[in-house]
């Protein structure tokens, strides 16, 4: 009985969730449903976002500061040592002059390099392709941050107090994007793409890939997608329109 | 001319230079001591190491100090493995030396980790598709094979395993290089990295500094204890580091040269080559020329003289120190490459060249590495008959040594 | 040799401080009760289990919920911390604070606590606590 109040707590906190998610979704509008308790998170599930660069704008940062809101990332005002999970990125053509920015977080890879080098298993992927560091066996050797091709993965460079429960962090550890995933646990999105539709460009979308129904996936069997450094191999789960 | 008779002698403890030497020594490994604490207490932001530069000075000094380690082997391996009877009084020395160098790389590299208190989860979690992983094992197994080979060196009731220690030990060696090189070999991400040819370099650069290191403790050790050192001998070593100097010479043109032919590697190679600032001139003024020309020039010279090859060993550790340097930091310090082509700019620093200057702090504790490893060697030999009473010219048991050299004595 | 008798009796020195234990009293430490009624006003587990357990418990759960992604588990420390944080002038304290839940058997136990160079030592969802109440 003492594990109902639980139960019924996270499920209330999951039905929160898919209220407050409704307005970003136009198209078909997912279920979007928090996996039962005890259950663990399962391959059927492929977690991945689409990012549409043409509604990113330059000067935004809405998905940055939400993240930082989000996962208690604090400002030190130290920019080569801080933490940044995310990034807005500005490309230009030199050759042509076109430019456009995007925002660059984790790509969730499904052969992550920094999985394969990570002399402990830390860095893992997990079942939904969700990639995240295990801090409780993370040595703080950073051969992950050699590996990542996409510079995806910070160090926390310094004692941490005050970190938010849903993303405990530590000094010495490795850290980065986990794509929200106690959101996505509870049947929400990510932070970044919910102050994206929010405040910025409503230029994110999250989905599941492994879903023919889903937004995500209607929309990259019909429109053209690419992903950053798609010539590695690794097939990062994040996709991007106009890059 | 029956079997020749070489004395170990260990080196007499407790004297005052011996008390001075260890003294100073344990001086240099406290003060690195303090730096680690300092640097882990802080926190890694405290360093010139950041999130773009994530592996700074300590594993410069590191990754030399491993790399010398197996290279310091060699001298056993040419003498047991290859038969060449004329290194093998020294072998006992180059098993010594090539744990203790390990111990000292291995120490800075821990001592660096983001969390040294969770060594044992390295020792314990091990993902078989890393080869830093592979590395933990090889590192560890050297200890175990290296000491197993010297046992059979020292004691004569395992005579009878001393060949296939050695050949063992050889063998190891030769794949734990391969491994460390590796470490860059299989880092797809990076320009500067990211090739096969980083395993023979790095064997290549073991062979040079491991035996540098080797030929300025011999040196030093002779000098210090007075004990005879053959002009010939030395010279010999010489110009097997000479050989050495130009492999590793060889495979860095291979290196550049492959990547060079690469279109999409043209900038990396640019930024090194050309434009790199430090980088560049630790390029070609510390790692081609004082590291890799003038010591090759100075072994070579028919007449060599002690000084000659002093200076000469000096040089390829000094160069050897810049061509890690080059290739950690400078393979760092040039940006990723998010979006060929394009020019990018981020509050993460895409697209510039990232900054690393080292910290004090960073270095004492690199040179607390090298301390380390020069202490163990000391108490080493002091501790068992490690070094031979005399590699003298005048001595009748090690004049027959060398001149049986080249044609090779059957088995005594 | 001299240099082999010093790092024999280092050694031994070594093997004989590994070995030796200091006993603990009869007593044991005093912490602060639970101050949250959020499961009905006791434990998840008999206190007996817990205080044997506990780390067996958390630890096994964190692999669970990391790497697995299960949720809603039976032990949490979330759930420690959200029920034993005191809360002192309207301020939650710190549960690995001088004399707090976690801190006071530790010190006397003379065991480091890994959790909270991470974790959160307050309590953060104040809305589901007072719902809970």
């Amino acid at each position: 009985m003492n594990h109902d109040t639980t139960r019924r707590d996270l499920l209330k906190a999951a039905a929160v969730g898919a209220v407050t998610i409704a307005p970003g979704l136009t198209l078909i509008a997912p279920a979007a449903q928090a996996r039962a308790l005890g259950q663990p998170a399962s391959a059927t599930n492929r977690w991945g976002l689409l990012i549409d660069t043409s509604k990113c704008d330059s000067g935004c940062t809405a998905c940055v500061d939400a993240c930082k809101t989000e996962m208690g990332l604090p400002a030190l005002d130290r920019p080569a040592t801080d933490a940044q999970y995310i990034r807005k990125v500005d490309v230009t053509d030199l050759k042509t002059g076109n430019q456009h920015s995007l925002p660059v977080m984790c790509q969730h890879c499904a052969h992550p390099p920094c999985v394969d080098v990570c002399p402990t298993g830390a860095s893992m992927k997990r079942a939904d392709g969700i990639v995240l560091v295990d801090r409780h066996i993370c040595i703080g050797c950073r051969y992950c941050m050699m590996a990542c091709p996409y510079k995806a993965r910070s160090f926390a460079h310094e004692d941490q107090t005050d970190q938010k429960a849903v993303n405990p962090r530590g000094k010495g550890c490795v850290e980065g994007c986990t794509l929200c995933a106690h959101r996505i646990d509870a049947g929400g999105q990510p932070a970044c793409v919910e102050a994206c539709s929010k405040d910025g460009g409503a230029a994110m979308l999250f989905g599941d890939l492994n879903d023919p129904k889903s937004e995500i996936s209607q929309r990259i069997s019909k429109e053209a997608t690419s992903r950053i450094r798609a010539d590695l191999g690794v097939e990062p789960a994040i996709r991007y329109q106009g890059i | 001319m029956s079997s020749h008779r070489v004395d170990y002698l260990a080196i007499p403890a407790w004297t005052k230079g011996w008390l001075t030497i260890l003294g100073g020594l344990a001086a240099v490994i406290a003060i690195a001591g303090l730096s680690v604490l300092y640097m882990e207490h802080q926190g890694h932001w405290v360093t010139g190491m950041t999130n773009q530069v994530v592996w700074g000075m300590p594993h410069v000094f590191a990754i030399f100090l491993i790399v010398a380690a197996s290279g310091a082997l060699n001298v056993a391996s040419i003498g047991s493995v290859f038969g060449r009877e004329v290194y093998q009084p020294l072998g006992r020395l180059s098993a010594l030396m090539a744990m203790a160098l390990l111990a000292g790389g291995l120490g800075v590299l821990v001592l660096d980790l983001g969390r040294p208190d969770r060594l044992i989860v390295a020792m314990t979690h091990f993902n078989f598709k890393s080869i830093f992983a592979w590395n933990v094992i090889l590192y560890s197994g050297f200890f175990a094979v290296v000491g197993f080979y010297l046992w059979t060196m020292i004691d004569w009731r395992m005579k009878k395993v001393y060949k296939p220690a050695a050949i063992t030990a050889f063998l190891w060696r030769l794949i734990l290089t391969t491994g460390t090189g590796s470490i860059f070999g299989f880092l797809m991400a990076r320009d500067a990295y990211n090739s096969a040819v980083m395993a023979p370099l790095f064997i290549a650069m073991s062979f040079a500094f491991g035996l540098a290191l080797f030929i300025l403790f011999l040196m030093g050790s002779s000098t210090a204890l007075a004990r005879p050192l053959s002009q010939e001998l030395l010279r010999k070593k010489g110009r097997l580091l000479g050989l050495f100097i130009a492999a590793n010479l060889y495979f860095v043109a291979i290196q550049h040269v492959t990547a060079l032919y690469q279109a999409d590697r043209g900038p990396v190679e640019a930024f090194i080559l050309l434009h790199g600032g430090v980088y560049t001139w630790l390029f070609w003024g510390a790692q081609i020329a004082l590291g890799g020309i003038v010591p090759l020039i100075l072994v070579l010279r028919p007449q060599a003289t002690r000084c000659h090859l002093r200076a000469a060993s000096v040089l390829v550790v000094l160069g050897g120190m810049a061509q890690i340097y080059v290739i950690l930091i400078g393979g760092q310090a040039f940006p990723l490459t998010l979006f060929p082509g394009m020019e990018v700019s981020s509050s993460f620093a895409d697209g510039q060249v990232n900054a690393y200057v080292p910290t004090l702090a960073e270095i004492l504790l690199g040179l607390g590495g090298f301390a380390l490893a020069l202490l163990l060697t000391i108490i080493g030999a002091s501790a068992f008959r490690i070094l031979p009473q005399s590699l003298g010219d005048g001595e009748e048991a090690t004049a027959e040594v060398i001149d049986a050299e080249g044609e090779p004595l059957a088995a005594q | 040799m001299g240099v082999r008798a010093v790092l024999l009796a280092l050694l031994l020195g070594l093997f004989s401080a590994m070995g030796g234990y200091a006993w603990a009293g009869e007593t044991g430490p005093s912490f602060p009760k639970a101050t949250s009624t959020a499961l009905g006003g006791s434990c998840v587990d008999d206190p007996a289990t817990m205080r044997r357990h506990h780390f067996d418990f958390l630890k096994h759960q964190r692999d669970d919920t990391l790497r697995q992604g299960i949720r809603g588990a039976k032990y949490s420390l979330k759930e420690c911390v959200s029920c034993h944080a005191q809360v002192k002038d309207g301020h939650a304290v710190p549960v690995n604070a001088p004399g707090q839940f976690c801190a006071s058997c530790h010190e006397y136990a003379a065991v480091s606590v890994d959790c909270f160079s991470c974790h959160a030592t307050t309590p953060q969802q104040p809305q589901q606590q007072a719902e809970a109440k």
